[in-house]
Protein backbone atom coordinates (compact mmCIF):
# COMPACT_ATOMS: atom_id res chain seq x y z
CA UNK A 1 0.00 0.00 0.00
CA UNK A 2 1.01 3.64 -0.93
CA UNK A 3 -0.01 6.50 0.83
CA UNK A 4 -1.47 9.68 -1.04
CA UNK A 5 -0.77 13.07 -0.71
CA UNK A 6 -2.30 16.56 0.47
CA UNK A 7 -3.43 16.61 -3.84
CA UNK A 8 -6.25 14.15 -3.72
CA UNK A 9 -7.18 18.30 -2.55
CA UNK A 10 -6.94 18.80 -6.29
CA UNK A 11 -9.25 15.76 -7.53
CA UNK A 12 -11.67 16.88 -4.79
CA UNK A 13 -12.24 20.43 -5.83
CA UNK A 14 -12.58 18.73 -9.59
CA UNK A 15 -15.39 17.13 -8.47
CA UNK A 16 -16.63 19.91 -6.19
CA UNK A 17 -16.82 22.57 -9.24
CA UNK A 18 -18.67 19.72 -11.35
CA UNK A 19 -21.01 19.47 -8.50
CA UNK A 20 -22.14 22.53 -8.38
CA UNK A 21 -21.99 23.19 -12.71
CA UNK A 22 -24.22 20.34 -12.44
CA UNK A 23 -25.71 20.94 -9.05
CA UNK A 24 -29.64 21.44 -11.17
CA UNK A 25 -29.70 17.95 -12.60
CA UNK A 26 -28.29 16.06 -10.06
CA UNK A 27 -28.45 18.03 -6.66
CA UNK A 28 -32.20 18.53 -6.23
CA UNK A 29 -33.36 15.61 -6.76
CA UNK A 30 -31.28 13.66 -3.96
CA UNK A 31 -32.75 16.43 -1.78
CA UNK A 32 -36.46 15.70 -2.77
CA UNK A 33 -36.62 12.41 -1.78
CA UNK A 34 -35.64 12.54 1.82
CA UNK A 35 -38.43 14.91 2.60
CA UNK A 36 -41.08 13.25 0.67
CA UNK A 37 -39.82 9.86 2.81
CA UNK A 38 -39.74 11.59 5.97
CA UNK A 39 -42.93 13.48 5.83
CA UNK A 40 -45.11 10.62 4.03
CA UNK A 41 -43.22 7.86 6.74
CA UNK A 42 -43.30 10.04 9.57
CA UNK A 43 -46.58 11.98 9.59
CA UNK A 44 -48.79 9.66 7.23
CA UNK A 45 -47.57 6.49 8.42
CA UNK A 46 -46.78 7.85 11.88
CA UNK A 47 -50.39 8.82 12.61
CA UNK A 48 -50.95 5.16 12.55
CA UNK A 49 -47.59 3.95 14.86
CA UNK A 50 -48.05 6.31 17.36
CA UNK A 51 -45.07 7.08 19.22
CA UNK A 52 -41.77 5.13 20.17
CA UNK A 53 -40.86 5.28 23.84
CA UNK A 54 -41.63 9.21 24.39
CA UNK A 55 -41.17 10.64 21.39
CA UNK A 56 -43.40 10.98 18.11
CA UNK A 57 -42.70 8.35 15.47
CA UNK A 58 -41.40 10.97 12.76
CA UNK A 59 -38.83 12.42 15.59
CA UNK A 60 -37.52 8.41 15.30
CA UNK A 61 -37.64 8.42 12.25
CA UNK A 62 -35.30 11.96 10.88
CA UNK A 63 -32.06 11.00 12.44
CA UNK A 64 -32.36 7.77 10.37
CA UNK A 65 -33.54 9.14 7.36
CA UNK A 66 -30.33 11.82 7.43
CA UNK A 67 -28.19 8.78 7.59
CA UNK A 68 -29.58 6.88 5.35
CA UNK A 69 -29.72 9.48 2.35
CA UNK A 70 -26.13 10.28 3.67
CA UNK A 71 -25.21 7.26 3.08
CA UNK A 72 -27.00 7.12 -0.20
CA UNK A 73 -25.37 10.16 -1.23
CA UNK A 74 -21.51 8.56 -0.66
CA UNK A 75 -22.45 5.42 -2.02
CA UNK A 76 -24.18 6.85 -5.31
CA UNK A 77 -21.13 8.98 -5.95
CA UNK A 78 -18.42 6.44 -5.47
CA UNK A 79 -20.20 3.50 -7.68
CA UNK A 80 -21.52 4.99 -10.81
CA UNK A 81 -19.92 8.31 -10.56
CA UNK A 82 -16.66 7.11 -10.16
CA UNK A 83 -17.52 4.25 -12.38
CA UNK A 84 -18.02 6.20 -14.97
CA UNK A 85 -15.29 9.06 -14.45
CA UNK A 86 -13.08 6.01 -14.61
CA UNK A 87 -14.20 3.67 -17.26
CA UNK A 88 -16.11 5.80 -19.57
CA UNK A 89 -14.58 9.28 -19.67
CA UNK A 90 -11.18 7.88 -19.26
CA UNK A 91 -10.69 10.88 -16.73
CA UNK A 92 -8.43 9.27 -14.09
CA UNK A 93 -5.92 8.02 -17.03
CA UNK A 94 -5.69 11.72 -17.92
CA UNK A 95 -5.24 12.90 -14.40
CA UNK A 96 -2.63 10.29 -13.79
CA UNK A 97 -0.64 12.31 -16.57
CA UNK A 98 -0.30 14.82 -14.04
CA UNK A 99 1.23 14.71 -10.26
CA UNK A 100 -0.98 13.39 -9.03
CA UNK A 101 -0.86 9.10 -8.72
CA UNK A 102 -3.48 6.61 -8.02
CA UNK A 103 -3.53 6.71 -4.43
CA UNK A 104 -4.13 10.87 -4.71
CA UNK A 105 -7.00 10.15 -7.10
CA UNK A 106 -8.61 7.46 -4.48
CA UNK A 107 -8.79 9.72 -1.67
CA UNK A 108 -10.04 12.84 -3.78
CA UNK A 109 -12.74 10.23 -4.79
CA UNK A 110 -13.82 9.13 -1.29
CA UNK A 111 -13.35 12.22 0.40
CA UNK A 112 -15.47 13.84 -2.02
CA UNK A 113 -18.41 10.91 -1.38
CA UNK A 114 -18.16 12.10 2.20
CA UNK A 115 -18.89 15.85 1.51
CA UNK A 116 -21.59 14.80 -0.74
CA UNK A 117 -23.23 12.69 2.32
CA UNK A 118 -22.27 15.99 4.53
CA UNK A 119 -23.90 17.96 2.27
CA UNK A 120 -27.00 15.60 2.41
CA UNK A 121 -27.12 15.51 6.25
CA UNK A 122 -26.90 19.34 6.63
CA UNK A 123 -29.66 19.94 4.59
CA UNK A 124 -32.10 17.38 5.59
CA UNK A 125 -30.98 18.43 9.61
CA UNK A 126 -31.79 21.66 8.61
CA UNK A 127 -35.39 20.33 6.72
CA UNK A 128 -36.10 18.44 10.04
CA UNK A 129 -35.31 21.95 12.02
CA UNK A 130 -37.36 23.89 10.04
CA UNK A 131 -40.27 21.23 11.14
CA UNK A 132 -39.31 21.84 14.46
CA UNK A 133 -38.46 17.97 14.81
CA UNK A 134 -35.26 18.36 16.50
CA UNK A 135 -35.30 18.09 19.93
CA UNK A 136 -31.71 18.67 20.94
CA UNK A 137 -28.78 20.76 20.50
CA UNK A 138 -26.39 18.09 20.42
CA UNK A 139 -28.18 17.30 16.90
CA UNK A 140 -25.67 19.86 14.83
CA UNK A 141 -22.83 16.87 15.83
CA UNK A 142 -25.10 14.44 13.17
CA UNK A 143 -23.62 16.59 10.35
CA UNK A 144 -20.14 16.09 11.62
CA UNK A 145 -21.41 11.48 11.74
CA UNK A 146 -22.62 11.90 8.31
CA UNK A 147 -19.31 13.00 7.11
CA UNK A 148 -17.63 10.10 9.17
CA UNK A 149 -20.10 7.56 7.73
CA UNK A 150 -19.40 9.07 4.22
CA UNK A 151 -15.94 8.53 4.42
CA UNK A 152 -16.91 4.84 5.60
CA UNK A 153 -19.45 4.24 2.46
CA UNK A 154 -17.45 5.79 0.17
CA UNK A 155 -14.39 3.62 0.89
CA UNK A 156 -17.06 0.66 0.39
CA UNK A 157 -18.16 1.71 -2.53
CA UNK A 158 -15.19 2.61 -4.27
CA UNK A 159 -13.81 -0.51 -3.14
CA UNK A 160 -16.76 -1.99 -4.94
CA UNK A 161 -15.88 0.03 -8.15
CA UNK A 162 -12.55 -0.99 -8.38
CA UNK A 163 -13.35 -4.90 -8.71
CA UNK A 164 -16.59 -4.65 -10.95
CA UNK A 165 -16.26 -6.35 -14.19
CA UNK A 166 -19.14 -3.70 -15.63
CA UNK A 167 -21.67 -0.68 -14.22
CA UNK A 168 -24.36 -3.61 -14.64
CA UNK A 169 -23.03 -5.10 -11.07
CA UNK A 170 -23.53 -2.19 -9.27
CA UNK A 171 -27.24 -3.95 -9.26
CA UNK A 172 -25.76 -6.31 -6.92
CA UNK A 173 -24.14 -3.19 -4.77
CA UNK A 174 -27.47 -2.25 -4.09
CA UNK A 175 -30.05 -4.93 -3.72
CA UNK A 176 -27.74 -6.72 -1.84
CA UNK A 177 -26.26 -4.57 0.39
CA UNK A 178 -27.63 -0.74 0.52
CA UNK A 179 -31.36 -1.31 0.29
CA UNK A 180 -31.41 -4.18 3.18
CA UNK A 181 -29.30 -2.07 5.34
CA UNK A 182 -32.14 1.26 4.34
CA UNK A 183 -34.24 -1.00 5.53
CA UNK A 184 -33.02 -3.69 8.17
CA UNK A 185 -30.72 -0.88 9.91
CA UNK A 186 -32.85 0.64 12.45
CA UNK A 187 -33.62 3.40 10.12
CA UNK A 188 -37.53 3.18 10.40
CA UNK A 189 -38.26 0.92 13.45
CA UNK A 190 -35.95 -0.01 16.58
CA UNK A 191 -34.30 -3.35 16.14
CA UNK A 192 -35.37 -4.13 20.24
CA UNK A 193 -38.10 -6.42 19.46
CA UNK A 194 -36.00 -8.36 17.68
CA UNK A 195 -34.40 -12.00 19.25
CA UNK A 196 -31.20 -10.80 20.90
CA UNK A 197 -28.92 -12.98 18.33
CA UNK A 198 -30.48 -10.58 15.61
CA UNK A 199 -30.38 -7.96 17.13
CA UNK A 200 -26.26 -8.12 17.70
CA UNK A 201 -25.73 -9.25 14.19
CA UNK A 202 -27.35 -6.34 12.65
CA UNK A 203 -24.52 -4.46 14.15
CA UNK A 204 -22.32 -6.23 11.31
CA UNK A 205 -24.23 -4.06 8.88
CA UNK A 206 -22.50 -0.41 9.04
CA UNK A 207 -25.21 1.41 8.84
CA UNK A 208 -26.35 0.02 12.51
CA UNK A 209 -23.87 1.72 14.17
CA UNK A 210 -24.22 4.99 12.25
CA UNK A 211 -28.26 4.81 12.91
CA UNK A 212 -27.77 4.03 16.90
CA UNK A 213 -25.24 7.00 16.95
CA UNK A 214 -27.02 9.61 15.32
CA UNK A 215 -30.15 8.66 16.84
CA UNK A 216 -28.40 9.39 20.27
CA UNK A 217 -26.95 12.63 19.55
CA UNK A 218 -30.33 13.58 18.42
CA UNK A 219 -32.27 13.63 20.98
CA UNK A 220 -28.96 14.57 23.27
CA UNK A 221 -28.40 11.15 25.00
CA UNK A 222 -25.73 9.55 25.45
CA UNK A 223 -25.25 5.75 25.91
CA UNK A 224 -22.18 3.66 25.98
CA UNK A 225 -22.60 1.82 23.17
CA UNK A 226 -22.84 4.91 21.05
CA UNK A 227 -18.46 4.85 21.81
CA UNK A 228 -18.41 1.34 20.43
CA UNK A 229 -20.69 2.52 17.33
CA UNK A 230 -18.36 5.34 16.94
CA UNK A 231 -15.05 2.54 17.01
CA UNK A 232 -17.15 0.54 14.82
CA UNK A 233 -17.58 3.25 12.11
CA UNK A 234 -13.71 3.83 12.03
CA UNK A 235 -12.68 0.36 11.78
CA UNK A 236 -14.62 0.02 8.89
CA UNK A 237 -13.69 3.34 7.33
CA UNK A 238 -9.22 3.03 7.83
CA UNK A 239 -9.94 -1.13 6.70
CA UNK A 240 -11.75 -0.26 3.35
CA UNK A 241 -9.60 2.91 2.91
CA UNK A 242 -6.90 0.72 2.95
CA UNK A 243 -8.05 -2.20 0.86
CA UNK A 244 -9.11 0.70 -1.63
CA UNK A 245 -5.75 2.12 -2.73
CA UNK A 246 -4.64 -1.74 -2.98
CA UNK A 247 -7.34 -2.11 -5.43
CA UNK A 248 -7.46 1.24 -6.97
CA UNK A 249 -4.06 0.77 -7.91
CA UNK A 250 -4.32 -2.41 -9.64
CA UNK A 251 -7.00 -1.38 -11.58
CA UNK A 252 -5.75 1.14 -12.56
CA UNK A 253 -1.85 1.01 -13.81
CA UNK A 254 -1.49 -2.48 -15.96
CA UNK B 1 22.96 14.11 -21.93
CA UNK B 2 20.13 12.52 -23.10
CA UNK B 3 16.95 13.76 -21.65
CA UNK B 4 15.48 10.17 -21.75
CA UNK B 5 17.49 7.67 -20.85
CA UNK B 6 15.89 3.68 -21.40
CA UNK B 7 17.50 1.13 -20.11
CA UNK B 8 16.81 -2.55 -20.52
CA UNK B 9 13.42 -2.10 -20.61
CA UNK B 10 11.00 -4.47 -20.48
CA UNK B 11 6.81 -5.13 -19.92
CA UNK B 12 5.61 -8.71 -19.72
CA UNK B 13 2.17 -9.12 -19.69
CA UNK B 14 0.39 -12.53 -18.51
CA UNK B 15 1.89 -14.69 -21.61
CA UNK B 16 3.01 -11.65 -24.04
CA UNK B 17 6.27 -10.06 -23.81
CA UNK B 18 4.86 -6.28 -25.12
CA UNK B 19 8.29 -4.71 -24.86
CA UNK B 20 11.70 -6.46 -24.95
CA UNK B 21 14.80 -5.31 -23.19
CA UNK B 22 14.84 -1.71 -25.27
CA UNK B 23 17.59 0.51 -25.10
CA UNK B 24 16.78 4.41 -26.13
CA UNK B 25 18.65 7.60 -25.26
CA UNK B 26 16.75 10.69 -26.36
CA UNK B 27 18.26 14.04 -26.99
CA UNK B 28 17.28 17.90 -25.65
CA UNK B 29 15.24 19.24 -27.98
CA UNK B 30 14.63 16.94 -30.38
CA UNK B 31 11.68 15.26 -32.04
CA UNK B 32 12.31 11.04 -31.60
CA UNK B 33 9.69 8.77 -33.33
CA UNK B 34 8.72 5.90 -32.75
CA UNK B 35 7.46 3.72 -35.53
CA UNK B 36 5.97 0.68 -35.92
CA UNK B 37 2.44 -1.55 -36.51
CA UNK B 38 -0.48 -2.39 -34.38
CA UNK B 39 1.22 -4.05 -31.29
CA UNK B 40 4.72 -3.41 -31.49
CA UNK B 41 4.50 -2.32 -28.03
CA UNK B 42 4.52 1.74 -28.88
CA UNK B 43 2.01 2.36 -26.33
CA UNK B 44 3.56 0.27 -23.80
CA UNK B 45 6.89 1.86 -23.39
CA UNK B 46 5.24 5.31 -23.61
CA UNK B 47 2.80 4.36 -20.84
CA UNK B 48 5.92 2.98 -18.74
CA UNK B 49 7.67 6.61 -19.51
CA UNK B 50 4.57 8.29 -18.87
CA UNK B 51 4.64 6.28 -14.93
CA UNK B 52 1.19 4.76 -15.72
CA UNK B 53 2.33 1.23 -16.13
CA UNK B 54 5.37 -0.45 -13.87
CA UNK B 55 8.17 -1.74 -16.28
CA UNK B 56 8.60 -5.58 -15.55
CA UNK B 57 12.40 -4.80 -15.89
CA UNK B 58 14.62 -2.20 -16.61
CA UNK B 59 15.05 1.77 -15.92
CA UNK B 60 14.01 5.22 -17.16
CA UNK B 61 15.82 7.99 -16.57
CA UNK B 62 13.80 11.66 -17.65
CA UNK B 63 15.87 14.72 -17.52
CA UNK B 64 18.26 12.81 -15.02
CA UNK B 65 15.77 11.81 -12.45
CA UNK B 66 15.07 8.21 -12.10
CA UNK B 67 11.43 7.61 -12.67
CA UNK B 68 10.89 4.53 -10.35
CA UNK B 69 11.63 7.03 -7.33
CA UNK B 70 10.33 10.24 -8.39
CA UNK B 71 7.40 9.92 -10.45
CA UNK B 72 5.61 12.79 -9.94
CA UNK B 73 8.55 15.23 -10.13
CA UNK B 74 9.16 13.36 -13.61
CA UNK B 75 5.36 13.83 -14.41
CA UNK B 76 5.76 17.74 -13.51
CA UNK B 77 7.97 17.95 -16.79
CA UNK B 78 5.53 15.98 -19.27
CA UNK B 79 3.31 16.71 -21.35
CA UNK B 80 1.19 13.85 -22.31
CA UNK B 81 -1.09 13.76 -25.24
CA UNK B 82 -3.02 10.46 -25.41
CA UNK B 83 -4.62 8.82 -28.55
CA UNK B 84 -7.74 8.01 -26.93
CA UNK B 85 -9.95 11.47 -26.06
CA UNK B 86 -10.02 11.62 -21.95
CA UNK B 87 -10.53 15.54 -22.14
CA UNK B 88 -13.00 15.82 -19.16
CA UNK B 89 -16.17 16.12 -20.58
CA UNK B 90 -18.01 17.25 -17.23
CA UNK B 91 -16.04 21.29 -17.84
CA UNK B 92 -15.87 23.27 -19.88
CA UNK B 93 -12.92 23.85 -22.69
CA UNK B 94 -11.54 26.31 -20.94
CA UNK B 95 -12.23 24.53 -17.30
CA UNK B 96 -10.52 21.59 -18.82
CA UNK B 97 -7.46 23.86 -19.19
CA UNK B 98 -7.83 25.33 -16.28
CA UNK B 99 -8.63 22.50 -13.75
CA UNK B 100 -6.01 20.45 -15.04
CA UNK B 101 -3.36 23.47 -14.20
CA UNK B 102 -4.40 22.97 -10.37
CA UNK B 103 -3.52 19.28 -10.49
CA UNK B 104 0.26 20.58 -11.24
CA UNK B 105 -0.79 22.98 -8.37
CA UNK B 106 -0.19 26.09 -10.73
CA UNK B 107 -1.38 29.47 -9.38
CA UNK B 108 -5.05 30.15 -10.35
CA UNK B 109 -3.67 33.85 -12.01
CA UNK B 110 -0.83 31.73 -14.37
CA UNK B 111 -3.31 29.22 -14.85
CA UNK B 112 -6.35 31.37 -16.52
CA UNK B 113 -3.65 33.54 -18.63
CA UNK B 114 -1.61 30.82 -19.91
CA UNK B 115 -5.22 28.83 -20.51
CA UNK B 116 -6.24 31.78 -22.68
CA UNK B 117 -3.11 31.62 -24.44
CA UNK B 118 -3.28 28.16 -25.41
CA UNK B 119 -6.95 28.64 -26.33
CA UNK B 120 -5.79 31.53 -28.82
CA UNK B 121 -2.70 29.69 -30.47
CA UNK B 122 -5.32 26.32 -30.34
CA UNK B 123 -7.61 28.74 -32.45
CA UNK B 124 -10.28 27.57 -29.76
CA UNK B 125 -10.46 31.09 -28.45
CA UNK B 126 -14.13 31.03 -29.52
CA UNK B 127 -15.49 27.98 -28.12
CA UNK B 128 -14.01 29.17 -24.96
CA UNK B 129 -17.11 28.05 -22.67
CA UNK B 130 -18.26 25.81 -24.85
CA UNK B 131 -18.93 22.12 -23.82
CA UNK B 132 -16.62 19.20 -25.46
CA UNK B 133 -18.64 17.06 -26.89
CA UNK B 134 -19.86 20.64 -28.67
CA UNK B 135 -16.39 20.27 -30.52
CA UNK B 136 -15.24 18.33 -33.68
CA UNK B 137 -12.79 15.79 -33.99
CA UNK B 138 -9.79 18.27 -34.76
CA UNK B 139 -11.00 20.88 -32.32
CA UNK B 140 -11.05 18.05 -29.75
CA UNK B 141 -7.31 16.85 -30.83
CA UNK B 142 -6.25 20.52 -30.28
CA UNK B 143 -7.26 21.20 -26.97
CA UNK B 144 -5.66 17.49 -26.13
CA UNK B 145 -2.63 19.40 -27.23
CA UNK B 146 -3.42 22.03 -25.62
CA UNK B 147 -3.94 20.32 -22.51
CA UNK B 148 -0.82 18.59 -22.75
CA UNK B 149 1.41 22.52 -22.67
CA UNK B 150 -0.56 23.93 -19.70
CA UNK B 151 2.18 23.45 -17.27
CA UNK B 152 5.16 24.10 -20.08
CA UNK B 153 6.29 21.16 -20.14
CA UNK B 154 10.25 20.09 -21.14
CA UNK B 155 9.10 17.03 -22.76
CA UNK B 156 5.81 16.16 -24.55
CA UNK B 157 4.73 12.79 -25.12
CA UNK B 158 2.35 12.20 -28.33
CA UNK B 159 0.86 9.13 -29.11
CA UNK B 160 -0.82 8.83 -32.63
CA UNK B 161 -1.48 12.98 -32.66
CA UNK B 162 -2.93 13.19 -35.89
CA UNK B 163 -5.30 9.97 -36.15
CA UNK B 164 -8.18 9.97 -37.67
CA UNK B 165 -8.16 13.93 -38.67
CA UNK B 166 -9.04 15.47 -41.81
CA UNK B 167 -5.77 16.71 -43.99
CA UNK B 168 -6.33 20.37 -42.74
CA UNK B 169 -6.61 20.00 -39.11
CA UNK B 170 -3.31 17.20 -39.40
CA UNK B 171 -1.48 20.01 -41.37
CA UNK B 172 -2.53 22.16 -38.48
CA UNK B 173 -1.17 19.71 -35.78
CA UNK B 174 1.83 19.16 -37.55
CA UNK B 175 2.66 22.80 -37.63
CA UNK B 176 1.65 22.98 -34.46
CA UNK B 177 4.54 20.86 -33.39
CA UNK B 178 6.92 22.07 -35.64
CA UNK B 179 6.13 25.61 -33.45
CA UNK B 180 6.99 23.72 -30.59
CA UNK B 181 9.92 22.07 -31.31
CA UNK B 182 11.58 24.91 -32.36
CA UNK B 183 10.51 26.84 -28.95
CA UNK B 184 13.10 23.64 -27.60
CA UNK B 185 10.81 21.33 -26.57
CA UNK B 186 11.90 17.52 -26.97
CA UNK B 187 8.86 15.76 -28.60
CA UNK B 188 8.38 11.71 -28.33
CA UNK B 189 6.12 10.83 -31.48
CA UNK B 190 4.54 7.72 -31.64
CA UNK B 191 3.10 7.47 -34.80
CA UNK B 192 1.86 4.99 -37.28
CA UNK B 193 1.78 7.58 -39.94
CA UNK B 194 4.92 7.01 -42.46
CA UNK B 195 4.46 11.26 -43.61
CA UNK B 196 4.27 12.39 -40.00
CA UNK B 197 7.17 10.35 -39.05
CA UNK B 198 9.26 11.91 -42.18
CA UNK B 199 8.01 15.46 -41.37
CA UNK B 200 8.47 15.68 -37.95
CA UNK B 201 10.93 13.84 -36.78
CA UNK B 202 14.57 14.47 -36.42
CA UNK B 203 15.06 10.45 -35.66
CA UNK B 204 13.07 7.16 -35.91
CA UNK B 205 12.91 3.99 -33.87
CA UNK B 206 11.14 1.40 -35.91
CA UNK B 207 10.03 -1.22 -33.51
CA UNK B 208 8.10 -4.83 -34.67
CA UNK B 209 7.34 -7.27 -32.05
CA UNK B 210 8.51 -5.42 -28.86
CA UNK B 211 12.27 -4.70 -30.00
CA UNK B 212 13.97 -1.96 -31.78
CA UNK B 213 14.89 -2.65 -35.23
CA UNK B 214 16.59 0.08 -36.21
CA UNK B 215 17.41 4.07 -35.27
CA UNK B 216 18.22 6.91 -37.50
CA UNK B 217 16.86 9.68 -39.07
CA UNK B 218 14.29 9.32 -41.79
CA UNK B 219 16.57 10.27 -44.66
CA UNK B 220 19.22 8.09 -43.67
CA UNK B 221 16.51 4.40 -43.10
CA UNK B 222 16.14 5.41 -47.20
CA UNK B 223 19.24 5.86 -48.33
CA UNK B 224 20.68 3.16 -46.03
CA UNK B 225 17.94 0.34 -47.11
CA UNK B 226 16.94 1.70 -50.22
CA UNK B 227 19.45 2.43 -53.10
CA UNK B 228 17.38 3.77 -55.76
CA UNK B 229 13.95 4.28 -56.69
CA UNK B 230 11.01 1.39 -56.34
CA UNK B 231 9.51 0.44 -59.63
CA UNK B 232 5.95 -0.15 -58.85
CA UNK B 233 3.88 -2.21 -61.32
CA UNK B 234 0.19 -2.85 -61.25
CA UNK B 235 -0.39 -6.21 -62.83
CA UNK B 236 -3.31 -8.28 -64.05
CA UNK B 237 -4.07 -11.26 -62.95
CA UNK B 238 -3.29 -13.28 -66.97
CA UNK B 239 0.04 -11.25 -67.13
CA UNK B 240 1.13 -11.64 -63.54
CA UNK B 241 3.00 -15.03 -64.04
CA UNK B 242 5.16 -13.89 -66.78
CA UNK B 243 6.62 -10.88 -65.50
CA UNK B 244 6.85 -12.83 -61.99
CA UNK B 245 9.38 -14.93 -64.18
CA UNK B 246 10.85 -12.14 -65.82
CA UNK B 247 11.63 -10.66 -62.41
CA UNK B 248 13.37 -14.08 -60.62
CA UNK B 249 15.60 -14.16 -64.68
CA UNK B 250 16.39 -10.93 -63.84
CA UNK B 251 17.28 -11.64 -60.59
CA UNK B 252 15.47 -8.66 -59.14
CA UNK B 253 14.44 -7.93 -55.50
CA UNK B 254 10.80 -7.69 -55.16
CA UNK B 255 7.37 -8.33 -53.25
CA UNK B 256 3.97 -8.58 -54.36
CA UNK B 257 1.20 -6.87 -52.00
CA UNK B 258 -2.17 -5.82 -52.26
CA UNK B 259 -2.25 -6.91 -55.90
CA UNK B 260 0.95 -4.59 -56.57
CA UNK B 261 4.57 -5.43 -57.56
CA UNK B 262 7.04 -3.46 -55.66
CA UNK B 263 10.54 -3.85 -57.68
CA UNK B 264 13.43 -2.84 -55.83
CA UNK B 265 16.59 -2.47 -58.53
CA UNK B 266 19.86 -1.36 -57.86
CA UNK B 267 19.85 0.81 -61.32
CA UNK B 268 17.03 2.10 -63.34
CA UNK B 269 18.38 0.29 -65.94
CA UNK B 270 17.60 -3.16 -64.72
CA UNK B 271 13.80 -2.62 -65.35
CA UNK B 272 13.75 -1.30 -68.36
CA UNK B 273 11.28 -2.90 -70.81
CA UNK B 274 9.10 -3.86 -67.59
CA UNK B 275 6.00 -2.26 -67.47
CA UNK B 276 4.89 -0.03 -64.17
CA UNK B 277 5.87 3.36 -62.97
CA UNK B 278 8.98 4.61 -60.95
CA UNK B 279 8.87 6.51 -57.88
CA UNK B 280 10.87 7.89 -55.28
CA UNK B 281 11.40 5.52 -52.28
CA UNK B 282 9.65 6.46 -49.14
CA UNK B 283 10.16 5.31 -45.23
CA UNK B 284 6.91 3.57 -45.80
CA UNK B 285 8.94 1.22 -48.19
CA UNK B 286 11.94 0.55 -45.30
CA UNK B 287 9.02 -0.09 -42.87
CA UNK B 288 7.83 -2.29 -44.92
CA UNK B 289 11.20 -3.99 -45.61
CA UNK B 290 11.78 -3.52 -41.92
CA UNK B 291 8.28 -5.23 -39.83
CA UNK B 292 7.31 -7.56 -42.75
CA UNK B 293 3.68 -6.48 -44.76
CA UNK B 294 1.80 -9.11 -43.48
CA UNK B 295 -1.13 -7.76 -41.38
CA UNK B 296 -0.61 -7.31 -37.67
CA UNK B 297 -3.99 -7.65 -35.74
Amino acid sequence: MRPFSWRFYRLWQRDRDVFFRLWHSEGAGAIIEPILVLLAFGMGMGAFIGDIGDQRYIEFLAPGIIVAYAMFAASFECTYGSYFRMEHHYTFDAILATPLNVEDITAGEIFWGATRAFMTGCIILAIAAAFQLVPSFWALLIPPVAALSGLMFASIALFFTSIVPSIYTFNFFFTLFITPMFLLSGVFFPLDRFPEIVQKLSWIAPLTPVAHLARGLFQGEFRPEMLLALGIIIVWTVVFFSITLVTMRRRLTK
Amino acid sequence: MAIIRVTNLTKKFKDLVAVDDINLEIEEGECFGLLGPNGAGKTSIIRMITAVSPPSRGDIWVDGRELRKHPREVKAILGVIPQTDNLDEDLTVIQNLTTFARYFAIPREVAYQRSVEILNSMALEGKRDSKIDELSGGMKRRLLIGRGLVNAPKIIILDEPSIGLDPQARHMVWRKLKELKSQGITQLLCTQNMEEAARLCDRVAIIHQGRIIDIDTPQAFVTRYMSNRVWEIDVTSDERDSIMRELERRQLEFEEFAGIIHVFPKDDSLVEGLPGVARAATLEDVFFKLTGRSLVE
